[in-house]
């Protein structure tokens, strides 16, 4: 008997130590690599570094913390990157819902086919040269300027409209996928009872593909949420917590500050997923 | 002081069982922590070259360390492993602080460092004094480049003068008229380019309002940019404030601004020279100027790793890089001036040194080159403190908003 055939023969026998063996890379990833990661991240948060040679230094203080709530800096640019997360999230949901719901609903199955390539095809170039070819149709005597004669120039509304490009394909798919789920019947049903189609959408349609909207929610803040280039790039004078980030890490080579910025995001995602749960969105994922 | 005792409990939980590295790191933390001056630690230069090791890593700005494989012709790392025997690794760095960061790594022998950075390299034992008279083309160098507060301690040379240029007034000359030459016209808060401003995106660029208010309000007492007490700290942040809502742009990448000052979307700001022939290489109308006040610039020092275990490779490039032939190739590929005079008859445009001042000690006498801002004041003061750069670095943030 060969070897491979006493190994097999072996574990067949023992289904625990197979199951065991499966999940241990995984487990080890998830454990180590991924929280492990987490937590050394949210250790960091509380020292310091020597702000001259650069150095951490391991003392334990809440003296960062203390800085990210007392300085109001911090707390004006929590609130900038919340709202541009908010509304890169409202308008993608209001793109992407009529375009997913004609997908599901009216293409026909090889157009169905052909839009979901379509929409995906974007996901496929690279994230700074969108970027930058939204820096370049913005600019004063870009292609935004000549088609409406005016350009809203690098700021704010030029990172929300960059994001909400960016994103709008992680918001249109789960939709879909909502949308796909749902049975036809439900809404024949519906307008057999009598219901008009406005009354059918909003009493049918809307709560039962409500939790996809909540799962491409999830994608569209928590990736405005961590952004930091794209506001780099056309965000003019602008700053969002991810630059803060970078630029602690990068300029001021303070790890540990920039970890206990790194935790805001982390802290409003978890307050963020806590309220999702209870929608069913995360069954979706 | 219940909660912090339970968030050191939490934190001591999770160190202990899951991050031992982390928690391993730099235990060696320094003790002159939040202390006054400014000690070097001891550390001894070179005495005598040996044999080549084989081998030498370099940390560089891009540009600095060509070896053909961005342009084939644009090499001059291949005639030093040729020459020496020495095998080049080169690792690029964006900025000064990325390029600090790496060198803590202790994984690079030699590194070129502006005067922002070469300050915290020497107080952290990064790098060491260089002993110049095994680096024969040293004695070529510029007078004005050499034992200056960026690349030397106590009169102890840490290393090799490289190349220097100013941080000048860019402008469109189409849009701005008439041609500016002073920095008022980015700091005026009436100024007609409101909107259309472009700074420099990093704490040092506090520096540049410094030196602005030393001109403009003598009553605050600035001597250096880069020595700022509380009170003219102050005033050059709260500068920087008024300044904010003028700007269109803070740029770090030079390609970036080239593109918005040749859209149109900026028309004046602070640049390199290099930003300005690339502008114009592209037709867009862009001039430079050094305004009345001076400007901020940097001088870059090539430094030896005090970990290097390929130290007599470190000296060979070092005398290499400052040769004239290679010193010319560099200052041009660049954009900037060389620090050997010799490099100025070897440049392919032979108005090279010309264009950037070479040489020209009194244009570089009105340059106050990058130098990292240390509690004691470099300007000599000793009754009072000045800001350190990680208070320079908290305030950017708080200037950008």
């Amino acid at each position: 008997m060969s070897i491979a055939a006493s190994v097999s023969g072996f574990l067949y026998r023992k289904p625990r130590l197979r199951l065991g063996m499966l999940l241990s890379a995984p487990l080890l990833w998830l454990g180590l690599a991924y929280l492990g990661a987490l937590a050394a991240l949210f250790v960091t948060a509380f020292w310091h570094t020597d702000t001259f040679t650069g150095q951490v230094v391991t003392e334990w203080s809440l003296d960062n913390f203390a800085t990210l709530f007392r300085d109001e800096v911090y707390r004006t640019i929590t609130v900038r990157t919340l709202g541009i997360a908010v509304a890169v999230t409202v308008i993608d949901a209001v793109i992407a819902f009529p375009m997913a719901f004609y997908m599901a609903k009216f293409a026909s199955p090889r157009a169905q086919r052909v839009l979901v390539i379509a929409v995906m095809t974007p996901l496929w170039a690279s994230y700074l040269v969108k970027a930058y070819s939204w820096r370049i149709m913005l600019s004063g005597n870009g292609l935004i300027g000549w088609l409406f004669g005016a350009t809203p120039g690098y700021g704010l509304a030029a990172t929300v409209i960059t994001l909400s490009y960016l994103w709008l394909p992680y918001m249109i798919l789960p939709i879909y996928a909502g949308l796909d789920r749902l049975p036809n019947s439900l809404v024949e049903a519906s307008g057999d009872l009598g219901g008009r189609p406005w009354g059918t959408f909003r009493s049918v349609v809307l709560p039962l593909t409500f939790p996809a909207i909540v799962a491409g929610s999830i994608f569209t803040f928590s990736l405005t949420l961590g952004d930091y280039i794209t506001v780099k790039i056309v965000g003019g004078a602008n700053q969002m917590l991810g630059n803060v980030v970078y630029d602690n890490i990068g300029a001021a080579n303070n790890l540990p500050f920039a970890a206990t910025v790194a935790t805001v995001p982390v802290v409003i995602m978890l307050v963020y997923l806590a309220a999702v749960r209870r929608t069913g969105a995360l069954d979706n994922l | 002081m219940r909660n912090s005792r339970t968030l050191r409990l939490i934190a001591g939980v999770m160190c202990a069982g899951t991050a031992l590295a982390a928690c391993g790191t730099s235990s060696t933390s320094s003790s002159s922590a939040g202390g006054g001056g400014f000690t070097p630690p001891k550390l001894e230069a070179l005495s005598q070259l040996g044999q080549p090791e084989g081998a030498l890593n370099i940390l560089a700005w891009p540009g600095y360390a060509e070896n053909g494989s961005n342009d084939p012709n644009v090499d001059w790392v291949t005639p030093f492993e040729q020459a020496t025997g020495c095998k080049v690794n080169v690792k690029t760095f964006g900025t000064s602080d990325e390029a600090v960061s790496l060198m803590k790594t202790g994984q690079y022998d030699v590194i070129s460092a502006s005067g922002d950075a070469s300050l915290r390299l020497i107080a952290g034992g990064d790098v060491e004094p260089v002993n110049t008279s095994l680096v024969p083309n040293y004695a070529d160098i510029y007078d004005f480049l050499k034992s200056k507060p960026w690349n030397s301690v106590n009169n102890v040379s840490y290393g090799v003068p490289h190349g220097w240029g100013a941080n000048v007034l860019t402008y469109r000359t189409d849009k701005v008229s008439p041609a500016p030459n002073s920095w008022s016209t980015m700091f005026d808060p009436n100024s007609p380019y409101k909107g259309k401003v472009i700074a420099y995106d990093s704490p040092i660029y506090i520096a540049d309002a410094a030196l602005y208010l030393m001109k403009t309000k003598p009553e605050l007492g600035i001597k250096n940019p880069y020595a700022l007490d509380d009170k003219q700290f102050q005033a050059s942040v709260d500068l920087l404030k008024q300044q904010r809502p003028l700007v269109s742009e803070y740029w770090s990448d030079y390609l970036k601004e080239s593109q918005a000052l040749k859209n149109g979307d900026a028309v004046i700001g602070t640049a390199w020279q290099v930003t300005v022939n690339l502008t114009q290489s592209e037709g867009a109308p862009v001039q430079s100027t050094l305004p009345t006040e001076g400007a901020t610039g940097w001088s870059d020092t090539w430094m030896v790793s005090a970990k290097s275990p390929h130290k007599t490779c470190a000296y060979k490039w070092l005398d290499h890089i400052v040769s004239p032939q290679a010193n010319a190739k560099v200052a041009e590929y660049f954009g900037e001036a060389p620090a050997n005079p010799k490099a100025c008859s070897m440049t392919a445009d032979a108005k090279h040194c010309e264009v950037y001042h070479a040489g020209d000690a009194a244009y570089a006498s009105r340059i106050w080159y990058w130098t990292t801002p240390i509690t004691q004041c470099i300007d000599g003061r000793t009754d009072v403190k000045c800001k350190d750069y990680g208070e320079w670095t908290r305030a950017w943030t708080e200037i950008k908003g």
